[in-house]
């Protein structure tokens, strides 16, 4: 693995942010989730919990910091042994979205921006390996790595109040799906009737960074059968072991 | 809201304008996007709760600017800290800071707010709404209701100790301070010097927007910052928008943000701020690690 040049600094009185080079790539991703795992073993007594982005972590100590300097080199101290250790396995899971206009209230637009057809917008949203970086800006909302650049395409100008549950969207370079209403500004191409968070289970989200994703075109019929399942607690979403 | 579980409650008459049931908070859970939530005013929160000889973290009620009316259905004990809203029990005035005893029957209302802007009543052995994800803390689409309404009924546990309240000495001279004391933020020293000068000096105003989520204040601070990769933040953080306007997150705030953080606030300046209001004015001051 590559020795990423990380820099640690303390943020507030109890937290210690790490940070890694400035990009958005797999690698570091791979390295984040790594390290993050063996502070969570190693220092397991002392730490509240740690959260994850594209190129940082942040841990947040159970007690105030008072000597960020051992604090410091006790860490660079883990990142050099965590080369050696990998313990990650990662999952490709599939997920159905209805890509029928019903919920795609913005593919009409984007179609005549881009002069492709409605099938031609199915299949390159369909095509990619998505890659889920972390969960952030709502319970259970993927940052996922991997639209292509046929879709880029700029957030609204004026975000939408409210945005449909399970709504499937890109902006700009970015393609995610909304885990529960809420205001929003990116483009709703489609609609997922799976549940990406569910707060009274014992994993709130089954999907996590480090993990695959494989969109898959369905029916308004299939839609509303497959939400029907989950209704019913039937549903399990496909997914298989994943060794990238 | 209905509970299955067999308890003694109190009825809520009126809501008054956001009250929510918080304790300490939520941990454990950001790296699902699920913010931290928990009491804006910490030392008042616990305050209330060490008066009653209860947990530091047994869930409280979190009343904002204007009281609800509570209709206690059993005898309790309890104590109001925070702001003061002017309390009455069946319409006699009564004390923050001190344990109450309540008797099955007794209205619990609010009136004229004098100063402060939460003020915290706690129970003996704290209310006992539904655990979500380790927490009582109400939050959007994380717990069933996400703030009190009319006719909602909290459950409280039965009188089952010795009643024996020590006198507790506390400090509330942060409620009359501007001051909010800070660290630098990650993205501090990117600012120039003058910008540093100016954000550690300047007054500034707190803006209409202030919530559970976040406080904007008024004045604006040139951004010649690029943004950063969409990174981590925390309740205290203060983020510079493109257009300059600072943004400090609060107890409800989102795990993730792509505005460089300018300042950390101190914990103690997380509870300061949390009694400020609209049109309040503040002024940082850098604290060194």
């Amino acid at each position: 693995m590559i020795n990423f040049k990380l820099t640690y600094k303390l943020f507030g009185e109890r937290s210690i942010l790490i940070e890694w080079p400035d990009r958005i790539q797999e690698d570091i991703l791979k390295d984040i989730l790594n390290f993050k795992e063996i502070i969570e073993i190693k220092l397991y007594e002392l730490i509240v919990e740690i959260n994850y982005a594209y190129n940082s972590i942040l841990i947040s100590y159970k007690n105030p910091i008072s000597n960020f300097k051992q604090h410091e080199s006790e860490l660079k101290r883990i990142y050099k042994t965590s080369k050696n250790q990998t313990v990650l396995e990662s999952r490709i899971w599939k997920i159905p979205v209805c890509y029928d206009i019903l919920f795609g209230i913005d593919s009409e637009e984007i179609i005549q921006a881009k002069d492709i057809d409605f099938e031609q917008l199915i299949a390159l949203h369909t095509e990619p390996l998505y890659t889920v970086f972390f969960t952030g800006f709502l319970p259970g909302f993927l940052y996922l790595g991997g639209l292509l650049e046929e879709l880029y395409f700029p957030r609204k100008d004026n975000p939408r109040l409210s945005v449909k549950k399970g709504s499937v969207a890109i902006g700009q370079s970015q393609t995610g799906i909304y885990p529960n209403e809420s205001p929003g500004g990116w483009n709703v191409i489609g609609n997922s009737p799976i549940k990406l968070f569910n707060p009274n289970s014992d994993a709130p989200c089954k999907i996590k960074g480090g993990d695959k994703i494989k969109f898959c075109s369905i029916s308004l019929e299939e839609h509303r059968h497959i939400n029907q399942m989950i209704e019913m607690g039937f549903y399990e979403m496909e997914s298989e072991v994943f060794n990238g | 809201m209905k509970w299955k579980v067999r308890c003694l409650m109190v009825n809520v008459i009126n809501p008054g304008i956001y009250s929510t049931i918080q304790d300490l908070g939520r941990f454990g859970f950001q790296n699902y996007g699920v913010p931290i939530s928990g009491v804006m005013d910490n030392y008042s929160a616990k305050l209330a709760n060490n008066i009653l000889n209860n947990d530091e973290n047994d869930a409280v009620l979190e009343i904002t600017i204007k009281g609800p009316t509570l209709k206690f259905q059993t005898n309790a004990v309890i104590c109001l800290t925070g702001a003061d809203l002017s309390p009455k029990i069946n319409n006699v005035p009564t004390v923050n800071f001190k344990p109450i005893l309540i008797k099955k029957g007794d209205v619990l209302s609010f009136g004229r707010l004098n100063h402060g802007v939460r003020c915290y009543l706690a129970v003996l052995d704290g209310f006992q709404t539904p655990l979500v994800m380790k927490s009582r803390s109400m939050y959007k689409n994380v717990t069933d209701s996400f703030v009190l309404n009319k006719n909602d009924v909290l459950p409280i546990k039965k009188i089952s100790k010795e009643l024996d309240f020590n006198p507790i000495e506390f400090n509330n001279d942060y409620f009359e301070t501007e001051v909010i004391e800070v660290y630098k933020g990650p993205e501090f020293d990117k600012l120039s010097e003058d910008e540093q000068n100016k954000l550690l000096t300047q007054r500034f105003t707190i803006s209409k927007n202030n919530n559970r989520m976040a406080y904007q204040l008024n004045e604006l601070l040139e951004n010649k910052l690029q943004p950063i990769i969409t990174s981590l933040v925390m309740p205290g953080t203060v983020q510079l928008t493109p257009s300059g306007t600072l943004i400090i997150l609060m107890r409800d705030c989102q795990t993730t943000g792509g505005y460089p953080r300018v300042l950390q606030l101190s914990e103690q300046g997380n509870n300061t701020l949390a009694q400020k209001f609209t049109n309040n004015t503040i002024e940082f001051k850098l604290l060194a690690h």
